[in-house]
């Protein structure tokens, strides 16, 4: 691929997301429509002020789109504009032009809303608002974290135990047909029994991810040693390497690419999975700020959380992608 | 009732909410006379100068609420009290009547348990809605701070995970629904372990809520085929629901369907036309409305008027092994529920509430839920100021009708002997004696509608509800599984 090849490709993908975004803004533009007041009669205004109410407040009623039956109720249950204040203040009742009730009001974020609140949450990602409150960064962390852990112990599970099965023609046999019904099973699935079995919210989340990242390292581990050439065996084998130093000098490196490839596979599902886990859980991490986000109905905050789990993903894949790539050779 | 108000000062109302000085008695001066002040009046002064004390103390705080309940006790109404107290002096009245009664008896044992706090680093557990309001905002305006307790509040996602973390022992305590301890020392729905309801949190608070397709449908009996939201399978909103439905005329077994779905959830669920509406607590009922997707049908107020709902659940073990901690605890969860009852701190304990790491909520929302002022999605605007109501003392009935209705549905299939299963689970005499000794003998204050017999009599949607004869209830519906 040369420079000239990938910069228009760049170009291409720039374009895309630019549509992307004019299109979005399109669709979710609203024109904020003022309210209208609807003038009180003179008839109106009187028998208001027979009920109580002052003139100032009948007109602020009025002018706020309230029709006059609604300020009526308002004067019949005796409540004075302090009242009001403390409920909120009558512009969060949601009456607009003709006392109707508004239709959806929180409708769906506008790119513009987005933006403001990632650069909210990007300018200050480290604050620490109580247990229930911190910044993206600090949840991010709590995320990676459990990832980490989960996955790290699947890769020491896996990669053995895949060299066991890949080297052992008898022993694949044996074990696929359990690895064959656990491997299909949702992680989520396992939640609620990691929970009551272990007793301890943060483990049941690692092993879920331990769970969910183990099978495809464990099949392409064992599927890598499995394609090892059998001349490089044969080679290994009229030198007299020992068997141990058979699999650790050459079955290892020639199968080392497979073997990144499923830990790729892994690192991916892992991400989802814990974004997932963490929405059921709750307490802190990028799941439970979507929750927590969602609890509130704020979607413009739960997209740009929907981002940074993206591009976090992204980076990920690209790390393993290097390790790949490193480790690559050609025949 | 305001517990710093000083029950001697004779120129207060003591029976008036807010305390303020009363101008009902004195007129303005109209001659030099009035400005004299007699040597009484110094000395009343002197006195009352000397009982001034920090806000902040809570050792003063209980004994103060002992005094105030002991004296309007005594006087029955304020006129006689302030007779008295001028006639005598307010110094000659106190050295009086504390020797006939023993201020310091139940009030020590708060103050004692305060200084041998086994466990000062706490974990209560809170599912974000406003029935949580004493715990929430009891954090937020830092009560548990005030009774030497380091309490972190944590939010959880649903009551399932609720319960699990109780069970894991990840909380200390938590905020329950008021028949989960009842399922989980019965093992239903789970393993079996002790829990206790040691208080509500709120009482009433809760709504049905219909989509606003359905607004020409705001009748019961047109709701065949209609899926609704509770939040939880051993709950008073499911409980409710089907009694609602029920009495007029739906079986809710056969002819709505009632799903599980966590709070935070119902309003997207509602929005997304999943379910045709829902029984759950606030913010989301009113949220529903502020957003625009649905109309508040029946608050359950109107089923059953100061209901329970959700409860402060804590552990056996965790009583037993601490003591002092839970008196503490148990007082300091009381003295907010106390404060948060009073009209005129709804609007603060809304506005502490509203921040991400707590509700996360706009603070109107929770403003209208609060003040009971609110419109109601159908265009009208509605004043109910009990809408919500923090009445912390949870009366055997309630137990015993929550056991009741498990059995009329079929979630209790063996045959249980109601009261003593609902007088291990609800801890009445340990909450009465918490909250006798914060305001012993008080008649006026609303949460001391401690009934006389643990088991009142209750009005349930119109039908009376005797906690002795809870076979003949069951039998007297027409619905029923049992």
């Amino acid at each position: 691929m040369n420079v000239q090849f990938r910069l228009k490709a760049a170009v291409l993908s720039a374009l895309m997301f630019i549509v992307f975004v004019v299109l979005w803004h399109g669709l979710t533009f609203q024109q904020s429509h003022e309210t209208e007041g609807i003038p009180l009669t003179s008839e109106q205004s009187a028998l208001l002020k027979a009920s109580g109410m002052s003139e100032s407040d009948m007109q602020a009623y009025a002018a706020k789109g309230l029709v006059f039956e609604q300020i009526q109720q308002i004067a019949g249950l005796g409540l004075s504009s302090a009242d009001i204040d403390a409920a909120g203040g009558i512009e969060s009742f949601g009456f607009t032009t003709g006392g109707a009730a508004e239709e959806a009001k929180t409708g769906f974020p506008s790119p513009s809303l987005v933006w403001e609140e990632a650069y909210e949450q990007i300018r200050d990602p480290f604050y620490d608002k109580g247990p229930n409150d911190k910044g993206i960064g600090i949840q991010l962390k709590y995320s990676l974290l459990r990832v980490g852990a989960g996955f790290l112990l699947a890769v020491l599970v896996s990669i053995p135990a895949g060299f066991l099965i890949g080297m052992s023609p008898l022993v694949n046999l044996a074990f696929t047909p359990f690895v064959q019904i656990l491997k299909p099973i949702s992680p989520l699935a396992w939640l609620p029994v990691a929970l009551y079995i272990i007793k301890d919210s943060e483990k049941a989340s690692i092993f879920v991810i331990f769970v969910c990242s183990i099978w495809p390292m464990l099949l392409n581990t064992a599927f890598g040693v499995a394609s090892v050439k059998r001349d490089y065996i044969n080679i290994a084998r009229t030198l007299e390497l020992s068997k141990f130093r058979t699999a650790l000098t050459v079955i290892l490196p020639a199968a080392a690419p497979t073997i990144f490839t499923g830990m790729k596979i892994s690192i991916g599902i892992a991400w989802l999975v814990i974004v997932a886990a963490e929405m059921v859980i709750g307490g802190i991490g990028m799941g439970y700020f979507v929750w927590n986000e969602w609890n509130g109905l704020n979607l413009a905050s739960m997209i740009f959380a929907i981002f940074v789990i993206g591009i976090v993903g992204l980076l990920l894949d690209f790390v393993i992608g290097r390790l790949i790539a490193v480790t690559d050779y050609k025949e | 009732m305001n517990l710093t108000n000083d029950p001697f000062d004779p120129n207060i109302d003591l029976w008036n909410e807010c305390g303020e000085r009363s101008q009902s008695e004195e007129a303005a001066p109209t001659s030099i006379a009035d400005f004299v002040i007699s040597p009484k009046e110094k000395e009343t002064q002197a006195f009352l100068s000397k009982r001034k004390f920090a806000t902040g103390d809570p050792g003063s705080v209980t004994q103060r609420a002992l005094e105030n309940s002991v004296m309007k006790g005594i006087f029955g109404d304020d006129l006689s009290r302030r007779r008295f107290l001028k006639a005598v002096g307010a110094s000659t009245a106190y050295t009086a009547i504390s020797s006939l009664i023993p201020f310091h008896s139940l009030q020590a044992m708060v103050d004692d348990a305060m200084k041998k706090i086994e466990k000062k680093d706490l974990k209560i557990g809170f599912v974000p809605i406003t029935c949580a309001t004493p715990i929430i905002g009891g954090h937020a305006l830092d009560f548990f701070k005030k009774y030497g307790l380091n309490v972190d509040i944590i939010k959880t996602a649903g009551w399932a995970v609720a319960r699990d973390k109780c069970m894991n022992g990840e909380y200390d305590a938590s905020h329950l629904l008021a028949p989960m301890p009842a399922a989980m020392s019965l093992g239903l729905g789970s393993a079996s372990q002790d829990w206790r309801m040691v208080t509500n949190v709120n009482t009433n608070g809760q709504a049905i809520v219909l989509a606003n397709k359905h607004k020409d449908k705001n009748d019961p009996k047109l709701w065949k085929g209609f899926k609704f939201g509770v939040p939880f399978e051993y709950s008073m909103h499911n409980l409710l629901l089907r009694l609602y439905v029920a009495e007029h005329g739906i079986d809710p077994d056969k002819d709505i369907q009632i799903r599980v779905i966590p709070p935070p959830e119902m309003v997207a669920n509602l929005r997304a036309e999943n379910v045709d509406g829902y029984l759950a607590p606030d913010p989301f009922n009113q949220r529903a409305v502020y957003d625009g997707v649905g109309f508040i049908h029946k608050l359950t107020k109107d089923i059953w008027d100061q209901h329970p709902c959700c409860c402060f659940g804590i552990s056996q073990k965790f009583i037993d092994e601490n003591p002092n901690t839970f008196i503490v605890l148990l007082t300091a969860i009381l003295d907010a529920t106390n404060t948060v009852e009073l009209r005129q701190n709804r609007v603060a304990f809304a506005e502490a509430m509203s921040p991400r790491n707590y509700l996360n909520q706009p603070s109107a929302v929770l403003k209208q839920i609060l003040t009971g002022i609110y419109p109601d999605g159908l265009g009208n605007i509605k004043n109910v100021p009990d809408r919500i109501s923090f009445m912390p003392y949870p009366a055997q009935s309630m137990g015993v009708w929550i056991l009741s209705q498990m059995k009329r549905w079929g979630y209790i299939s063996k045959d249980i002997d109601f009261k003593s299963a609902s007088d291990e689970i609800f801890l009445s005499t340990e909450t009465e004696s918490a909250m006798k000794a914060m305001s012993e003998k008080n008649r006026n204050v609303k949460w001391s509608d401690i009934p006389a017999s643990k088991y009142p009599v209750y009005d349930v949607y119109g039908k009376e509800f005797d906690p002795g004869k809870v076979i003949e209830y069951i039998d007297s519906f027409e619905i029923k599984r049992s």
